[in-house]
Parts: structure tokens; C-alpha cells; sequence
């Protein structure tokens, strides 16, 4: 007889120089089982799934599959019990072929032990088909690919080691809406296959989509495994930051000041003949799926691209911003969508991250105001409550949440009249997420205009007071929440172009 | 918030100097105990002068090279602006000039070379390895055509006096390396020019996103190792009396040695004026030294190759070590 539950793991413990990162961890996945794992950052959700793996050993505690009890866990004992593991970013080689990507270690063979590529095709080409790529060639290089495809790559490498257990850590951090239908589609059918899914993600509203269950961990033990059916989104964030949630949104601006900036017929090779008004106080939200023209809308405001045709007005005046940092003189921030690439200096201190884009204001030719920089980051540090070991500590070393902060107060130091964030709340967890939603009302209360680029529609619906759609490099529709109730399919209607049904 | 009485010492740059390269000053210091004990002559006044006299170049052109390195580049052509305008700067004299406005147009020679590296540095996307190993054979090739291959003498006194003359028991030259010190000191660390390099090296596309001048300052970063190249030329020059256009060949080995050991980052975005002047007594004292024990030139070659190997390792462990705290916290 075979025990339905696939894999248990009890009492596990672990710790890192003397600090304990996981108290008594039970996990307990069935057989074809889709599970939500949640948790702020520094739950141990990683340190957990990473011993599952057996890249970190435990001190103590087991790990049973199928009721046997696994001693001597390592990395191949994980690998022959068919754990696999995907992880956010794509760890694919990009001038290889989907084939030799795949069977990459596990190449088959032939009599004289060299590589037998057409057998090693053949298996690809089966793979694919069950994966809904029959169209794709297994020679294919993976850099032809696009994100959701290659993410399709690697499932079908989990697939070739008969997975039987597949961790996803945030899957769909770089997907579009339609490439996240079909990560879910093939989710399913390993489901139905009898694979297990470890699903890791801060996006709730898709945990309440695809999984069966949800597991929530707080500062390294087990909080609470319940059917999904049974708990509701209040419920899970709630376990998640360990206190009530009186208001997870904060409530509507009411109140919104004069014209500030106004896009007529904007045009560049991305975006399309774009008309657009943002006012002091208000917060537009922009929505669309992920290469719809948002981020480089931004882009072209902020004179990181440039505008081909079209006029911009701001306060009133033409405005021909040519550079960063012509927005930046004239009081414009941008909190750009890849905080790793486009906001932090990493090696470099906080307070030199805080500090960069104001360095008029306290160094003069070669006069440094140190007590004055210091006290400028003081204040932010105060303000948004960052978290850190001080002002000298690397960016490097702070968490996703801590991070953007920095590079928010790095932006509101340069006290801005337009505040352009995209995506600020991707990889942040629950908690920060939450305190950045408040501290956007705050800013916008204060005056400032605000353009909200996200891919949450929740994020967005709630958050904006008006709230601009657009699909392929146009502007195709804006809803005024003030007087209207927006519902997510009737974004994603305008999102898709009209496409999509709208219920 | 630190409010404690030990913020004033946490905050005080000689702590902070201490702390950032303790390794490097443990290295130094070990290196002095035993020549001092090994050799008799090292430990005199006249050697030690000797020396930093002889480190002045060296280091002088590590300063340079640590600007290139911090805004995330390389000049591999400091060797050959040196020959360039070593024999710029002599054979302007020989027909006549003073040696004050000869070394003047000099400098200004090899200001205009780093400001060709610099363009091309910083209006493409060609790798600084690339330019500057380019520039270098085209700027050797320059001094070679110049001279017409040959050496040049200098008679001039004045130009001649600068290797010799002291400002009270300390030798013009080690006084003008450590105007170049304080130059280079100032500049990195209390200018916004120096942030700016600091924040390319560190990640360009976020300081395009900051407002940052990164065209500007990246053509800066190459133009300061031109004039520093160039005045290391002429102190070369002056020292031998005669300008060579095969000189300087392979310095840049020396300067980047010199920045590495000094906690430079080959990635750009991390290093400190004072580590390079370190790492530059270090390089130049082991030199002395293992002369002095009578090691034979192969051996210090040898020698000093671990070394950099050695320093170049401590500093990744360094690195990988606060990655390994970020995993497992994440």
C-alpha cells in the first residue's frame, strides 16, 4: 500500500551561528498535492525548502518519503528521491539547446559512451509535447526563448528526473498574466500526474488560484497548514505578521489638488500616442500586463527614453526633459521596477544610497557636510522605520523590504513633485508591503502626485485614484475610482485589448 | 542609534583607515619587523628615504590606476603616456624651453591622452581593457616615432634637480606623492566627482537612474591617471637625466598590483586613496627588501605574484563570506 502522504518532514530544526531559523518544523505534502507556502521574509520558508533539497543539513529532526525514513539526507539522496527544485531566477544556459539543457548531467548515452544527441532529442521532443510545446524544436537555443518558455524549460527538466516532489519559489515574478495561465495549466497536470507542488509566493491572489492548501511560517516555525476552502485572505495575513490586520489597504484619497503634469499624444517606439493628466495628491495607477508600455512610459517621463513626438506640459510649462537628470532638477523620482539593477548601489552604504541623488545639498565643491548627510538619513531611517545595523551597512545586507525603503527615501530626500513607482512592492513581503501602501498615502496626502505602475491588480484597484490601463503601448482606457468600482476582469478586459471576457 | 561614548572613535577617519585595511598594515608591519632584524642597513634614514623616493612613481600611477579601476575600468596605457610625454617634456627643453613650461605642456600631454581614452571610454560600450590596450601600443608607437627610437638626454639643471632635491630631509619626490595622495584623497572622498565614480563603478544603470554626469565623470576618471601617468614620465625622465620611449614598459603591471593590494575592487566601485598608498609601500618595500637579503630578481618576481595572489584571495573570502550571511538569511 502506498502512504498518500508523499513527503514529511518533523521536527525539524536549524540553526545558523547560534541563531535558531527553525523551531520544530513539521511539512506533510500528499501525493498530487498544489501547496502554498507563506511567510514574511525571514520565516525560513528558503533555509526549510533548501534543506528539502539537501543543500543545507539539518540538526535535528526527519525527513520521511512514502513513510521511509531518509538517512544521510544530501543533494543527490534528494535528487534520487525526486525533489526538485525551480528556482525564481533561471538557471539555464543560454547559448545551449533546450535538449542539452535538460539531460545537462544525465546526458544518455551510447555503446561507446559518448552522447547520444538524437536519443537525447527524441526524449526532449516527448517532454515538450507534454508540456504543449510540440511547436518548439529541441534545438532550440534557450536564449531564443522567451521568460515563461524557458521557465517551461526547466519544468521539463524536473519532468526528465521523474520529479516526484516540485518546489516553485516565486515562479511568477517575471510572467505575464497569459504565460501564468499556462505555468498554472501545467501545474495542474502535474498535479493530476500525482506530482506534489511546493508552491512558494507573496502574490495571495494567486495562492487562493492554484493551490489546494496553504502552510504559514512565522520567525521559523510552523504556523498553520489549512485547506485552502478554509481560510480567507485576512486569515492568512494575519498568521503571516502574527497580529490584526485592521487595514491592509489604506483608505481612498478623497481629495486631489490642480493639474501637474499633462501628455498629449506622446509617442516613441514603445509607447503609442499616450494623453494623460496626473494631478498634486492623486495616486494613477497604471495596470497592464508585462510589456504593455508601462514601465517605459515612465521611462520616456523620467527622459530615460526618449520622445519622439508628442508634448509634455509640467506646471503649466512645455517641458523637454532630455536626462534623468533634468527630472530630477526639475523634481521628478523614479523608484525603477529592477531595484537590484536600476536602484542600489549594493557594495556601496545606505547612507550613500540615501544620499546620492541629493549630494548638492551638503557637499560643496570639496566641502563635505558630513553631520548634515547624517542627519538626513537619520530622519528617513526614522520615518520609514528601516531596519538596519546602521548607517554604514551595505545595501547588500538588508532585506527586499529594507532595500526599497532605501531607495525610497533616497527619492523622497530629493523631495519630489512627482513620484513614479514601478512595481514597489514585487518580492517585498506582506509586512513592508503593507507599511509602503501607507507611506504612498502619506507622500500623496503631502502633495505629491504619484504614478503606481503594478502588476497586482488588487495593489492597484485599491490603492489609485484613478487608474490608467494599457495594452500594447497605448493608453486604452482610464477608470476614476473615485466615482466608479473597477473589478479585476474588467482591467484585465481593457488590459488584453477587449479580448478577454469579461464577466 | 549610536549614542555611545565610542561613536567619536567609531567615527574618527584614523579608526576607520585602521579598520578598512588592517590586514594590509599587519602585512606592512610584519615586512618591516623582519628586514629591521634581518638586514643591517635597512632600518637607516637614508634607505627608507631611498625607498619612498622610489616608490613615488609606483605610486603615483596606482592613484591613477585605482580612479580607473573604482569607475569600473582600466588604463592599461599609463606605461606608454609615460614614455610619450617623458620624451615630450625633454625634447621641448632641448629645443630651448624652461623646464617649468616644458613640464607643463607635458602634463598637459598626458591630460590629453586619458581624455582620448576617456571618450572612447565613455561615449562606447568597447570594454576599457580593450581601449587602453589599444592606446597603449598607439601612444608607445607615438614616443617611438617622437624620438626616432632613440634615447634623449637632458642637461637642463632644473629639469635634472627633481630627482634629487630634498625639501628638508625629505626628497621632492615623496613630497609631491603625497600632494598626490592628498589629492587623490580629496577627490574620491569628499567630491561629488568621487561619488559619482564610486556609484558607476558600483552599478552604472543606477546612476544614470540617480541624475548622475556618468559621461562626464567617466571621462574625468580617465584624464587624472593621464596627468598622473605623465607626471610619473617626467619624474622618470629627470631621475635617469635622459627620456626613453621603451620606458615605462609593463608599469601598469606594478600600478595595478599596487591598487588591488589596496583593497581596489577589480569590479569597480570600492577602493580608497589611502589602501593604494599602502599597497604601494608594501610592493615598493618588498622590493627593497628582498633586495637587501640579495634574493635574485627571478625570486622577487616570483614573490611578488603570491603576494597579489594571496591579498587578491583574502579579499574575495572577505566578500564571499558577507554573500554566504545574505543566503542564509534569505
Amino acid at each position: 500500500m502506498r502512504e498518500s502522504n508523499i513527503l514529511k518532514m518533523q521536527k525539524i530544526n536549524k540553526s545558523f551561528s547560534g541563531v535558531r531559523v527553525l523551531h520544530d518544523v513539521d511539512f506533510v505534502v500528499k501525493q498530487g498535492e498544489i501547496r502554498a507556502l507563506v511567510g514574511e521574509n525571514g520565516a525560513g520558508k528558503s533555509t526549510l525548502m533548501k534543506i528539502l533539497c539537501g543543500i543545507y543539513e539539518k540538526d535535528s529532526g526527519s525527513i520521511m518519503m512514502d513513510g521511509v525514513d531518509i538517512k544521510n539526507y544530501s543533494i543527490p539522496e534528494a535528487a534520487r528521491q525526486g525533489i526538485v527544485m525551480i528556482h525564481q531566477e533561471i538557471v539555464l544556459v543560454q547559448d545551449l539547446p533546450i535538449s542539452e539543457n535538460i539531460f545537462m548531467g544525465s546526458e544518455p548515452k551510447t555503446l561507446l559512451q559518448t552522447v547520444d544527441f538524437s536519443e537525447m532529442r527524441k526524449k526532449t521532443k516527448d517532454l515538450l509535447a507534454q508540456l504543449d510545446m510540440e511547436q518548439v524544436s529541441p534545438d532550440t537555443l534557450v536564449r531564443e526563448l522567451s521568460i515563461s518558455q524557458q521557465q517551461m524549460v526547466e519544468i521539463a527538466r524536473a519532468l526528465s528526473k521523474r520529479a516526484r516532489v516540485i518546489i516553485m519559489d516565486e515562479p511568477t515574478s517575471s510572467l505575464t498574466e497569459k504565460e501564468v495561465n499556462l505555468l498554472f495549466r501545467q501545474i495542474r497536470r502535474l498535479k493530476n500526474q500525482g506530482v506534489a507542488i511546493i508552491y512558494i509566493s507573496h502574490r495571495m491572489d494567486e495562492i487562493f488560484e492554484i493551490a489546494d492548501s496553504v502552510t504559514i511560517m512565522r520567525d521559523g516555525q510552523h504556523i498553520k497548514t489549512e485547506d485552502i476552502k478554509g481560510v480567507t485572505y485576512s486569515e492568512i495575513i494575519k498568521n503571516m505578521v502574527g497580529r490584526e490586520i485592521s487595514e491592509y489597504y489604506p483608505p481612498h484619497i478623497e481629495k486631489v489638488g490642480q493639474e501637474i503634469l499633462r501628455l498629449s499624444d506622446v509617442s516613441n517606439e514603445k509607447i503609442h500616442h499616450v494623453d494623460l493628466t496626473l494631478h498634486k495628491g492623486e495616486i494613477l495607477g497604471l495596470a497592464g500586463l508585462v510589456g504593455a508600455g508601462r514601465t517605459e512610459l515612465a521611462n520616456a517621463i523620467f527622459g530615460i527614453d526618449e520622445i519622439q513626438s508628442g508634448e509634455i506640459s509640467y506646471q503649466g510649462k512645455k517641458y523637454v526633459g532630455k536626462s534623468p537628470r533634468d527630472a530630477i532638477r526639475n523634481g521628478m523620482a523614479l523608484v525603477p521596477e529592477d531595484r537590484k539593477r536600476n536602484g542600489l548601489f549594493l557594495e556601496n552604504t545606505i547612507a550613500f544610497n540615501m544620499t546620492i541623488a541629493i549630494m548638492d545639498r551638503f557637499i560643496k565643491f570639496i566641502h563635505q557636510d558630513k553631520k548634515k548627510e547624517q542627519s538626513i538619513v537619520d530622519d528617513f531611517i526614522d520615518k520609514l522605520s528601516i531596519k538596519m545595523a546602521g548607517q554604514e551597512q551595505l545595501a547588500v545586507e538588508l532585506s527586499g523590504g529594507n532595500q526599497q525603503k532605501v531607495i525610497f527615501s533616497k527619492w523622497l530626500a530629493t523631495q519630489p513633485k512627482i513620484l513614479i513607482l514601478d512595481e514597489p512592492t514585487r518580492g517585498i513581503d506582506v509586512g513592508a508591503k503593507m507599511e509602503i501602501y501607507h507611506l504612498m498615502n502619506e507622500i500623496a496626502a503631502s502633495g505629491v502626485a504619484i504614478i503606481l505602475i503594478s502588476s497586482e491588480l488588487s495593489e492597484v484597484i485599491n490603492l489609485s485614484t484613478r487608474l490608467g490601463v494599457m495594452c500594447e503601448g497605448r493608453l486604452t482606457k482610464i477608470f476614476d475610482l473615485q466615482k466608479e468600482t473597477v473589478s479585476q476582469e474588467m482591467v484585465m478586459h481593457y488590459a488584453t485589448g477587449g479580448y478577454a471576457d469579461v464577466s | 542609534m549610536s549614542v555611545n561614548k565610542n561613536s567619536y572613535i567609531k567615527n574618527n577617519f584614523v579608526y576607520k583607515f585602521i579598520k578598512k585595511n588592517l590586514m594590509i598594515l599587519i602585512a606592512l608591519l610584519i615586512m618591516f619587523l623582519i628586514l629591521a632584524v634581518g638586514t643591517d642597513s635597512f632600518m637607516t634614514g637614508k634607505n627608507i628615504m631611498s625607498v619612498l623616493r622610489q616608490i613615488s612613481i609606483n605610486g603615483i600611477l596606482a592613484f591613477g590606476m585605482a580612479m580607473a579601476l573604482i569607475v569600473g575600468g582600466i588604463d592599461l596605457s599609463v606605461g606608454s603616456v609615460m614614455a610619450l610625454t617623458g620624451c615630450l617634456c625633454v625634447q621641448i627643453i632641448n629645443n630651448g624651453v624652461p623646464a617649468i613650461p616644458a613640464i607643463i605642456l607635458a602634463l598637459l600631454a598626458g591630460a590629453l591622452c586619458g581624455f582620448l581614452n576617456g571618450v572612447i571610454a565613455a561615449f562606447t560600450e568597447i570594454p576599457a581593457f580593450i581601449i587602453t590596450l589599444a592606446t597603449q601600443q598607439c601612444f608607445r608607437g607615438i614616443a617611438f616615432l617622437m624620438t626616432g627610437g632613440k634615447a634623449i638626454s637632458s642637461y637642463d639643471e632644473v629639469f635634472c634637480s627633481i630627482g634629487t632635491i630634498s625639501v628638508g630631509p625629505v626628497p621632492f619626490l615623496v613630497v609631491i606623492t603625497v600632494m598626490i595622495l592628498a589629492f587623490t584623497i580629496i577627490l574620491l572622498g569628499h567630491t561629488k566627482f568621487g561619488r559619482g565614480m564610486y556609484a558607476i563603478g558600483g552599478n552604472k544603470s543606477a546612476a544614470i537612474y540617480s541624475g548622475i554626469h556618468v559621461r562626464r565623470i567617466v571621462l574625468g576618471s580617465y584624464i587624472i591617471p593621464g596627468v598622473y601617468a605623465a607626471l610619473a614620465g617626467i619624474i622618470l625622465a629627470a631621475r635617469v637625466y635622459s627620456a626613453q620611449p621603451g620606458a615605462g614598459e609593463g608599469y601598469e603591471g606594478d600600478a595595478i598590483a599596487a591598487a588591488v593590494l589596496g583593497g581596489v575592487s577589480f569590479s569597480g566601485g570600492i577602493g580608497s586613496a589611502g589602501g593604494v598608498m599602502l599597497g604601494a609601500l608594501v610592493i615598493g618595500f618588498m622590493n627593497n627588501g628582498l633586495n637587501m637579503m640579495q634574493v635574485s630578481s627571478y625570486w622577487q618576481m616570483v614573490a611578488k605574484g603570491l603576494v597579489i595572489l594571496v591579498a587578491v584571495y583574502l579579499d574575495t573570502l572577505k566578500k564571499s563570506k558577507r554573500l554566504k550571511i545574505k543566503k542564509q538569511e534569505g
